[in-house]
């Protein structure tokens, strides 16, 4: 395997890829049918047996529309910014240990750096996109991207680092080894592990830019934010990025906190794929329950609560690691 | 665990309501005088924008996110109700002011309809007073759960905790409309009133499903304060959010839930009883906080009440003709007597105004309509100032406008 990493790298970010996109487009389905039961009404019927080819009818859709870009608009960032979103977005899985052994792409041994630094430059591309439009919503929704951004990275890397002093790694392998056989740091040691887990979800909505954190979108206030003017493919790949970065959080979530491919009975992939899902499903149902906090109140709440809360954790922490 | 209900009004917060900056206010102040550098930022918030409850427009002057001043420019759903009032007979024009304030046309045509009948002296026989009531009762409890499916919509996004709050309000609604289905065989546009009464008795089986369906939702409005007004950021989102002061609202000529919520105890429906309004015990909730979350408690309240009245009122319609009048089938069958007549009723979002003027003949001469949404709009270019994008879009949903009836 390690005899050619980037042919290895390479095959498995192909593989890893392609089976993350179905995911994603089909979580979307998921989702529907979830938002749909939990509305009263059935979700997608229409195309295929329960809906189920639904996603490929939105993708259909999508590539059919008009490619538009607008006159004003700065047309080269404009029409650069959906491609390199997905791009930060797919960067941050090389690192993952998916099962025991040697099944990562890329084995980091700052693995969970590069994971937190090149998800975190997600903000860029989306402040592209607000500032080529050319378009006032646009332009609001990216200054608050950029605002928002400053306000929670910060308690993101710090409950980032309670996984890392606990285990004594950067490498993402290492992290969830450390784990093995129960030992899950959301739940031992008591304490640091669950809460840092709490603040790592949370903040990893708003890097997603999901309810109840989706204040550079905020539809209601700013029509679409961000992507106001894009449409087509362009506006589906912002889209899909969405998806991706929680879907990615979820499993990050799930190896950092929640022992990764640890459980009873044979480890694995399988058991990986459950909790990442998993968290991924609760997501869904905080997204369709919650309303939007404003950009000011979210700040606020990521400065007086969130940073203090992890700098604890990440000191009790520590304590646990030198005199435990 | 231990829910808090709307019933109980939250704290206000400490400190007189602020002062508004009347200067801003003022909507033909010359923006060079206030912006000499010209670094502010023009938003037209609307007509096409997803949160404005319709083709409303409000010009803002930004600095940053927060607004410096706003300029409401209503007109975008202007259809000429009046004038086409006029060339209207006055057996035609109820269901033209059905389209006036959509969400509860009942209310509307009950309003002109009164004014008709006092012009011309006309006396509703008790049923009918009776089914007026009930209907415009019925209508509020409707007219108000559209309101609090699109004010959390507001706050929470189509695609969101908000569209799952709108689905559940409209689940209930619906459930409205099929009644007033089975009552006039329509479910929105009724045409039901006329001078004189009512043109549908209630069939049978009616109040069997009305209070099925009442009583539902007297468990659902639970549900909904679980669900959103439980909810801290509900609650961070709304209060002390556009507060209105009792002052400003009375010299706007703001009325219904607004103006009870900035601490005026004031019900047309009790202070000036029309249709069968006189024989009933009303409670009318009062707020003193006059922000969006009091606003939001005076309309729950006001729901839990109308449903109550529904209740109460369906098992005791008295017997007895519905119209006073021989029921006219040609348009040009009914003609007034010269004179004026204003008539105002207590809808959902406030006085709801007619003034008839007529000369004798089958049409009428001149016909005003005062909807209250009109009144509550006027205080955006107040409420605006100081605060974000993010927060006008609340106190907008807070003010209930029907973009109908503000145009007209």
């Amino acid at each position: 395997m390690t005899e050619y990493p980037w042919l290895w790298g390479g095959g498995f970010a192909l593989v890893l890829i392609t089976v993350l996109m179905g995911v994603a487009a089909w979580s979307i389905w998921f989702e529907r049918k979830f938002a749909g039961r939990m509305q009263n009404r059935p979700g997608p019927t229409q195309v295929g047996p329960a809906g189920l080819l639904q996603p490929l009818a939105d993708l259909l859709k999508l590539i059919q529309k008009e490619d538009i870009t607008p006159t004003n608009a700065d047309s080269f960032l404009f029409n650069i910014a959906p491609p390199l979103g997905l791009l930060t977005v797919l960067g941050g899985m090389a690192v993952y240990p998916w099962a025991p052994g040697d099944w990562v792409p890329a084995n980091l041994n700052i693995g969970i750096l590069f994971t937190l630094s090149i998800g975190s430059l997600v903000t860029i591309p989306v402040w592209m996109a607000g500032w080529a439009s050319n378009n006032k919503y646009a332009l609001l929704g990216a200054m608050r991207a950029a605002a928002q951004a400053v306000s929670f990275e910060v308690p993101l890397l710090l409950t980032c680092l309670v996984p890392i002093i606990l285990s004594g790694s950067f490498r993402m392998g290492d992290i969830v080894e450390a784990q093995a056989d129960g030992h899950w740091f959301a739940l031992w040691p008591p304490g640091p592990g669950a809460v840092a887990f709490v603040l790592f979800l949370l903040c990893s909505l708003a890097e997603a830019n999901r309810i109840p954190f989706d204040i550079p979108e905020a539809e209601s206030e700013l029509v679409a934010g961000i992507t106001t003017e894009y449409m087509g493919m362009k506006f589906g790949l912002f889209y899909l990025a969405e998806y991706m970065h929680t879907l990615i959080a979820s499993f990050m979530g799930a190896s950092m906190f929640l022992g990764g491919w640890d459980g009873p009975g044979p480890d694995g992939l399988h058991w990986l794929v459950l909790k990442g899902l998993t968290l991924y499903a609760g997501i869904f149902w905080i997204r369709w329950t919650f309303l939007r906090y404003r950009a000011d109140q979210f700040m606020a709440i990521c400065w007086r609560i969130f940073v203090p809360v992890s700098l604890l954790t990440v000191t009790v922490a520590a304590f646990w690691r030198v005199y435990a | 665990m231990a829910v808090a209900h709307s019933e109980e009004a939250h704290e206000a917060p400490a400190g007189p309501v602020p002062t508004v900056v009347r200067p801003w206010a003022d909507p033909y102040l010359d923006p060079e005088t206030y912006d000499p550098e010209g670094d502010l930022m023009v938003m037209n918030l609307g007509p096409q924008h997803p949160s404005t409850h319709g083709v409303f427009r409000v010009k803002l002057w930004l600095d940053g996110e927060v607004c410096v001043k706003a300029v409401p420019y209503p007109g975008y759903l202007h259809r000429g109700v009046e004038k086409l009032c006029e060339k209207l007979t006055y057996v035609q024009i109820p269901p033209i002011v059905d389209k006036n304030d959509y969400v509860s046309p009942y209310i509307n045509e009950l309003a002109v309809n009164m004014a008709f009948e006092q012009l011309n002296a006309v006396e509703v026989p008790r049923r009918s007073q009776y089914l007026r009531t009930l209907g415009a009762e019925m209508q509020r409890v409707g007219s108000h759960l559209l309101w609090l499916g699109t004010f959390a919509m507001d706050m929470g996004g189509a695609l969101g905790g908000g569209a799952s709050a709108f689905m559940h309000t409209f689940r209930e609604r619906e459930t409205i409309l099929d009644c007033f289905e089975l009552w006039t065989g329509a479910r929105f546009h009724y045409n039901t009133l006329t001078v004189g009464g009512s043109r549908h008795d209630v069939p049978a089986g009616f109040a069997e499903m009305v209070r099925r369906t009442y009583e539902t939702i007297r468990a659902r409005t639970i549900e909904y304060d679980e669900l959103i007004y439980d909810n801290a950021i509900f609650r961070s989102r709304t209060e002390g959010v556009g507060r209105v002061d009792a002052k400003l609202a009375m010299e706007l000529g703001v009325s219904g839930p607004i103006l009870r919520a900035s601490g005026i105890d004031w019900d047309l429906r009790r202070d000036r009883p029309y249709a069968a309004y006189g024989e009933l015990k009303i409670n009318v909730p009062v707020r003193s906080a006059g922000d969006s979350l009091a606003r939001y408690e005076v309309r729950m309240a006001e729901m839990r009440e109308s449903i109550r009245l529904v209740l109460d009122l369906i098992d005791g319609i008295p017997e007895g003709p519905i119209c006073a009048l021989k029921p006219v089938k040609l348009p040009g069958a009914f003609k007034g007597k010269a004179g004026q007549a204003y008539v105002a009723v207590d809808g959902p979002r406030g006085e709801l105004g007619t003034w008839v003027i007529a000369d004798g003949t089958e049409r009428a001469y001149r016909l005003k309509i005062r909807p209250p949404s009109y009144h509550a709009m006027a205080l955006i270019p107040y409420l605006a100032p100081g605060s974000t994008l993010s927060d006008i879009i609340v106190t907008l949903g807070s003010l209930d406008p029907i973009l109908g009836e503000v145009d007209r």
